[in-house]
């Protein structure tokens, strides 16, 4: 198929349909509304159920319904619709039914603006919801990402009968690029063996997320880990540049990922051996490939549009063998590649320590860069 | 290398649709390109800008603080982007809405009536192909025949019977731009000889 | 001889019910709504092409008493998944079953909006004036006086307001085909809700919108009553305030015959 001129919150819809989604339901959020929009127009001349919920509350129940029967089916919001939707999305966890939600981030915490950000990563990666569950996070940082990584989230999500969130910011949303859409995949998918479509000649199934027995949720808990163990194994997925001979690794993912791309380019052209690697998976975090960066570089850059939320995963992963210095913009500014390339030539040109924590330097540079 | 370039004005001034224009052209000419609004509540009557990277390998972020050109619409946009064009950058100015002349002489820029020049043509609508031409004479990032051809091909169904209109704004703004008129007049009438 | 006397089976366990006890307490009246609906599942021929929701609440295990397909929702969230299932399955029968603080309380925002929608699903509404699995707090259907553990002194209109009368409320919304309230404290009145279930399962599967039955129930254990003296306090106190009676049963619903 050729390449279309494609915003970013219309290339994930119509990546979802594509991919076989049977009901959307959502309520409108900046900066992703386009996005319902979209599903409003194409899901009924599809013949398939949209539905515009009264909340975020009532959307994210009826995703958890409609995923009982087998179905696929997803939701998408904003950080404030999605903080509503952290109660189902635990149901759907401790129920074990496939779902998939879009979350384009923006500024907070609370009614915030409506500016790409990506401080929700700590919600939406270390949990939200109540209860021991994890969730499969994708983060785009292209119009084209955004399209593959919502198809390869459908897929994800009914494998490992888990929840797969698209961790996408306003940027990612509203950027027009050129992409392409997958084909349309039929809907012939069998009825799983768990889904609950009335018991026609079978036993009668449940599905619940209750296990009042503390043994029985242990062993519920154990499956859910293990399988979560599986996914670490098997889904880590992150895209590298010009790591093979670097010194100083970057780190960031999604729109900050992007600008530091630029930033490590600039770099390159002034002869500083600096890459770039780009968590596409931010759970399960590349954490292994970070080890093994951290005997090859002299120091880490993580560069995040939050106060340093994926940081601490990146300490954690480099377990204080190099540095790890941090930038990061608040609130819903983007950097722009020049704040990054002024980062990586400090670290380039002047010896790095390991005292203390990166935030607190970061703060006094940010702060008399503001002045 | 990678070309920016910044449109900004007020809302209503056509400025998200000229951008797309260039992301348009630059795709069908198989080049890489992003845009990206400005979306926030100030798109609603206020300030509507968007940014467009044109490019022969993969784009990185998607706004830069300093653009190879920008293209201002009204003089608050003038304002806040005449310091930022990069040295040696386009910089095209709406002297409808704007009554100051340029401070900077290390820009090629061009200030052109681009209100009065649209409504000679018998539609405002068209200030933002005027400006477009004027940008597109001084900044060869695309050639005049693609983004025409990219107009007839992406310009909405209902706005078809503009087409001709269209074509003639870019040209009568490249031909300004080309004559090297610059003026720090407002609201001055200019003809065209057809 | 052998003589074989003739017999009729008169009652019997309904296929649509499982062949478990329940937790309920001795004297409450879920047991029997649970019956009349196995019941009207069985004599409609639903039970394979059903989908209960269950509350969150003392009827939290519903699933289990019922051998149709059934799912769990959040507190309040039922109308939401029962929404959500019925989108993608229309020629299903999807039913949620809620008690007060589920439906009138935490629920309110999904049930008014499943109604408004005329969502063509089936609700059972218990109403028992109290939160009875979290231990007998006060609920939005508590009457005005009631003691209960979080309104000691009784409920306090002044500052806690007035009961909720869902029959009514919804009988205001135009998706609506069908709100009725009725009681259980009584065999007369247990029949009428019978034939008020069966109507609410009717009005979904001829696909005339959103159905809705209000039933007065009890809740001797918090209430702090025999069962005898409860089933007389829902004769007594309860209907004064929650009148019994059809809300509203839109021309086209009025025409079904059962």
């Amino acid at each position: 198929m050729a390449r279309e001129l494609l915003k970013g919150n219309i290339a994930m819809a119509e990546a979802s349909i594509r991919a076989g989604v049977e009901a959307y339901f959502g309520y409108p959020i900046t900066p992703q509304t386009e996005l319902l929009e979209w599903m409003s127009l194409r899901m009924p001349e599809l013949g398939r159920a949209f539905l515009q919920a009264e909340s975020e509350v009532a959307a994210i129940n009826m995703v958890y319904g409609a995923a009982c029967t087998g179905k696929r089916v997803m939701s998408s919001s904003s950080s404030p619709g999605v903080s509503l939707m952290m109660e189902g999305l635990s149901y759907i966890a401790g129920t074990e039914v496939p779902v998939v939600l879009i979350d384009v981030v923006r500024g907070g915490p609370g009614l915030g603006n409506i500016a790409p950000s990506q401080g929700d990563y700590n919600q939406i990666v270390h949990g939200g919801g109540h209860g021991d569950y994890h969730a499969i996070v994708l983060a785009p940082a292209s119009v084209q990402e955004a399209i593959d990584l919502t198809v390869l989230a459908f897929d994800l999500a009914e494998k490992y009968r888990a929840i797969c969130i698209v961790l996408a910011d306003g940027n990612v949303g509203q950027m027009m690029e050129p992409a392409e859409l997958p084909p349309m995949l039929p809907l012939d998918r069998p009825v799983p063996d768990w889904a609950v479509q009335g018991a026609q000649g079978r036993e009668r199934r449940i599905l619940s997320s209750i296990y009042l027995k503390p043994e029985d949720e242990e062993v519920t808990n154990i499956r859910l880990l293990e399988r979560w163990q599986t996914i670490e194994a098997n889904e880590v997925r992150f895209k590298e540049y010009y790591l093979e001979d670097a010194e100083i690794a970057v780190i960031g993912f999604g729109s900050a990922g992007r600008v530091a791309y630029s930033a490590v380019r600039a770099a390159r052209a002034e002869g500083i051996r600096v890459g770039l690697l780009r968590p596409i998976t931010v759970s399960p975090f590349p954490s292994a490939r970070i080890a093994e960066l951290a005997s090859q570089v002299r120091a880490f850059l993580v560069a995040e549009m939050n106060t340093g939320q994926m940081l601490a995963d990146v300490q954690l992963a480099v377990s204080g063998r190099a540095p790890v210095e941090f930038y990061g913009r608040l609130g819903g500014v983007v950097p722009f590649p020049d704040e990054i390339l002024t980062e990586i030539q400090r670290i380039a040109y002047r010896p790095m320590t390991m005292n203390g924590d990166p935030r607190r330097s970061w703060l006094k540079r940010l702060k008399s860069q503001m002045e | 290398m990678q070309t920016e370039i910044i449109l900004a004005g007020f809302g209503g001034q056509g400025i998200l649709f000229a951008g797309q224009l260039l992301a348009y052209a630059a795709m069908d000419a198989g080049r890489e390109v992003t845009w990206i609004p400005s979306y926030g509540p100030e798109m609603r009557g206020g300030t509507a800008n968007c940014t467009v990277i044109i490019s022969e390998e993969e784009i990185g972020a998607p706004t830069v603080r300093n653009p190879k050109a920008a293209l201002v619409f009204n003089l608050p946009s003038f304002d806040k982007y005449e310091p930022l064009v990069l040295p040696g950058g386009v910089l095209i100015a709406n002297a409808s809405l704007i009554n100051r002349s340029f401070q900077r002489s290390d820009l090629t820029t061009v200030m052109l009536p681009a209100n009065e020049i649209a409504e000679a043509l018998g539609d405002k609508r068209m200030t933002n192909m005027v400006m477009l031409g004027a940008l597109l004479q001084k900044l060869p990032v695309l050639s005049f025949a693609a983004v025409e051809k990219t107009l007839q091909d992406h310009l909405p169904s209902r706005h078809k019977h503009l087409l001709a209109m269209n074509f003639e704004a870019l040209k009568r703004g490249a031909e300004f731009a080309e004559r090297g008129v610059q003026t720090t007049i407002p609201n001055e009438q200019v003809t065209f000889n057809e | 001889m052998v003589t074989t006397i003739p017999y009729q089976i008169v009652y019997s366990r309904p296929e649509s019910f499982s062949e478990v006890s329940t937790h309920y307490c001795p004297g409450c009246t879920h047991g029997i709504a649970h019956r009349l609906i196995a019941e009207v599942l069985d004599e409609m021929g639903l039970r394979e092409k059903t989908i209960g929701v269950a509350p969150v609440g003392c009827s939290v295990f519903a699933y289990n008493y019922f051998n149709c397909d059934f799912v769990e929702a959040a507190h309040g969230r039922a109308p939401a998944m029962a929404t959500g299932i019925k989108r993608v399955l229309p020629d299903r029968t999807v039913f949620t079953y809620q008690g007060d603080g589920d439906l009138a309380s935490i629920g309110m925002a999904e049930i008014m909006h499943a109604a408004a929608r005329g969502e063509n699903i089936t609700v059972v509404f218990i109403n028992n004036a109290i939160y009875g699995m979290t231990g007998g707090q006060m609920a939005p259907t508590s009457l005005p006086g009631q003691k209960t553990t979080s309104s000691p002194r009784g409920r306090d209109v002044e500052t806690t307001g007035f009961p909720v009368r869902m029959a009514e409320i919804l009988s205001k919304l135009d998706g609506v085909g069908y709100s009725v309230r009725r009681s259980l404290h009584d065999p007369k009145n247990i029949r009428l809700s019978k034939k008020a279930i069966r109507m609410a399962f009717e009005v979904q599967s001829r696909g005339l919108g959103f159905a809705i039955v209000e039933l007065l129930s009890t809740c001797p254990t918090n209430w702090g009553m025999t069962p005898k003296e409860a089933l007389h306090w829902v004769e007594d106190r309860m209907i004064p305030v929650f009148p019994l009676g059809d809300y509203k049963i839109t021309s086209s619903v009025a025409g079904i015959r059962v």
